[in-house]
């Protein structure tokens, strides 16, 4: 996983509570695999792309300077709904490395925070102010520094936002779980002994007709 | 004396490993995954692990499978890219020696149908699903919850899970239900009540006396849809009718175990003193047959309203959230939700797909013909074949309605079965996102009745009515 520290980068306001994952990425785009040279396609692809596959103008990330956006700044419950991670993975492709909302659907925050991207919670005062600030400075910037929690608007002001401290190191280091979950293999031996001991019924082999 | 613990207090503490911060590394007795866990593989490869537990993971085949024209094999998937996805997960499972219930098994079926339904899914474990309806399997007394690709990956190459623990949510439901009103309702009121994310962070509780009455399969329901409302997990204790319900399928515990496992399940339940963090009361006596009107699931109401109008919302963002929502489902702002016209019914899902589900859109087939396209998809193939014994295939085919193969079908609509742009559909289903069943489709989320009732009636219709 690329590691995350510093970032700053154009910064798209989407003014909308409630994107949910099947705007982030269309249910028939969760077959394509990761990787393909279209994915950045995928992002909010009913928003932007008409049926016919030509652009949609007037949405906002189909015009300069947004198309070159790196993170986004929208509203409350940001990916609620489906588990699905290839609304993350269409984040990426287009080139966004952080949303900041005022809440996430649970599963999609843990998605994010998986893959490299950052969900960064402030309240929602503070997104609709952010917002207001691009719409009036379309193009502007937004800085994330990541070990010191701060979101930075176009007016310089900074903003301490919240992380659980596992994921953000993991961010920082780029780690992916399963190298950190490795390292208490021991554990989850002795667990799984102890685990199989009191409840043997539980072991699935054993019910099996 | 021992602090009074909740249900998930318990299962959460009998099942941590070790804790790291504010997270803790969890033992997961089942993992389940369907043909969309190809990104979960993919992954493994990449990173050259292989699967711990291959005896705790199932996987389903039922996101992609077509409900139609089964009969003709694989070759019959007239699309490449979907048959391929069906093709790969039989691969994948069978490289890494994971149980599959393929297209063509006879226990074939919904993750959250079939794993209950074989007696994956137990009381007291923990359970990771590839989905995020996962709570449904909380039903039977367990902390079961949905996840992306890369935490299914680390579930399957370890067994294991980090999570921070959430907050408690306990939901009771005192009373008895009126006439003509069921678990969707129960469901969509709560949604309604709390909002979309209102249970973001939280593990929920459903208890009370109106819970107590419901059927085992009626409480999958409920906890289907605990996604909708933002929790990740949804549960109510084990009883006696959950007991029953699992004696006997083929995954449960047998001879001595089973008592074993019936001593151990009796402890489960949430203590009597125990506190949650967050508390809903609702009555029963005050819920209607409910309706969604918009685009996302806290859009709901009582058939007997009114679609609201954005001049009455209390926040300018309200009113810009109602304009968008009532734009694109093309209804007029203080028009009745009894009344609209539908285009398509769907009666089905790991929502409403279950017996007690095709038994009660059957009690309403019956009093007429489907006046527009209805389809009756089974959440499961041993389920199609208990409703055909029974007799509810062809009340719905006298009806007019189609009776279809066990799948996912039209609620994900990923299978190849979808809506026209602009249709509009009285759906069983969890969710009635903005292009949910195919490009500019309109869903309107209720009950197996109600959408029985729009079936023969070619638009939304108060169950209560016909009697």
């Amino acid at each position: 996983m690329e590691p995350f520290t510093t970032y700053t980068a154009i910064a798209v306001p989407i003014d909308e509570a409630n994107v949910d994952t099947n705007q982030l990425c269309p249910t028939r785009f969760n077959k394509v695999p990761v990787g393909d040279k279209d994915y950045w396609k995928i992002l909010m692809h009913d928003r932007r792309f008409n049926p016919d596959g030509s652009e949609k103008p007037e949405f906002i990330l189909n015009k300069e300077p947004y198309r070159k956006a790196g993170i986004v700044v929208a509203d409350r419950n940001w990916g609620g709904g489906s588990s699905r991670e290839s609304a993350v993975y269409s984040l990426k492709a287009f080139g966004i490395r952080s949303v900041i909302a005022s809440s996430f659907g649970d599963i999609h925050y843990s998605n994010c925070m998986k893959n490299g991207v950052l969900p960064a919670k402030l309240p929602q005062e503070t997104v609709q102010e952010l917002r207001k600030q691009l719409h009036e400075n379309s193009g502007a910037e937004i800085s994330i520094h990541l070990e010191a929690q701060t979101v930075t608007g176009p007016d310089g002001v900074a903003h301490v936002f919240e992380i659980p401290e596992n994921p953000k190191y993991c961010l920082l280091n780029g780690l992916d779980d399963i190298a950190r979950t490795q390292e208490h293999q021991d554990a989850i031996n002795a667990f799984r002994t102890k685990h199989t001991n009191e409840l043997p019924f539980l072991n699935p082999a054993r019910s099996e007709l | 004396m021992n602090q009074p613990k909740t249900m998930f207090d318990k299962i959460w503490d009998q099942h941590t490993i070790t804790q790291q911060g504010e997270e803790t590394l969890l033992y997961v007795d089942r993992c389940l995954i369907h043909e969309g866990s190809r990104h979960s593989f993919d992954q493994i490869r990449r990173n050259g692990n292989t699967v711990a537990e291959p005896d705790k993971v199932f996987a389903f085949s039922d996101h992609y499978v077509p409900t139609i024209n089964r009969d003709k094999g694989i070759a019959g998937v007239p699309d490449p890219k979907i048959r391929g996805m069906i093709e790969l997960l039989a691969s994948n499972t069978k490289e890494h020696g994971i149980t599959l219930f393929g297209w063509d098994s006879p226990n074939q079926g919904i993750l959250h149908v079939a794993g209950p339904e074989q007696g994956i899914s137990l009381p007291g474990i923990v359970l990771m699903g590839a989905d995020s309806h996962t709570a449904t399997h909380g039903a039977l007394g367990n902390v079961s919850w949905g996840a992306g690709a890369s935490e299914i990956t680390h579930v399957m190459a370890t067994q294991t899970i980090w999570q921070r623990r959430p907050k408690t949510f306990r939901i009771t439901v005192d009373g008895t239900l009126p006439f003509g009103v069921g678990a969707k309702d129960i469901i969509l009121t709560i949604i309604a009540k709390i909002g979309h994310g209102g249970a973001s962070g939280h593990a929920i509780e459903y208890a009370g006396s109106t819970i107590r009455a419901l059927s085992v399969e009626e409480r999958m329901t409920v906890c289907n849809m605990s996604i909708e409302g933002g929790g990740r997990a949804g549960s109510v204790a084990p009883d006696d009718k959950v007991f029953e319900y699992l004696d006997g399928r083929t995954y449960v515990p047998k001879g001595q175990d089973w008592d074993t496992a019936l001593e151990f399940w009796k402890t489960l339940p949430s203590d009597k003193d125990a506190t949650f963090d967050r508390e809903v009361h609702l009555k029963a006596e005050d819920i209607a047959p409910m309706v969604t009107w918009g685009t996302n699931p806290e859009h709901g109401a009582p058939i007997t309203d009114r679609v609201p109008s954005p001049a009455d919302a209390a926040t300018p963002e309200m009113k810009q959230e109602l304009e968008t929502a009532l734009d694109y489902v093309g209804l007029e702002p203080g028009s009745a939700i009894d009344g609209i016209p539908v285009d398509h019914v769907f009666i089905g899902s790991c929502t409403n797909g279950r017996l007690d589900d095709l038994r009660a859109a059957a009690k309403v087939a019956k009093k007429g013909k489907a006046k527009v396209t209805a389809w009756v998809v089974p959440g499961s193939t041993p389920i199609k074949r208990a409703a055909e014994a029974e007799g509810l295939d062809k009340i719905f085919i006298d009806a007019g309605f189609q009776w279809r193969d066990a799948g996912c079908s039209l609620c994900t609509a990923i299978n190849g079965e979808i809506l026209q742009p602009g249709q509009r559909c009285a759906s069983t289903s969890n969710r009635n996102f903005k292009g949910r069943q195919g490009l500019g489709s309109r869903t309107h989320l209720m009950s197996p009745a109600m959408a029985a009732a729009a079936a023969i009636t070619g638009k939304i219709t108060d169950v209560r009515k016909l009697g």
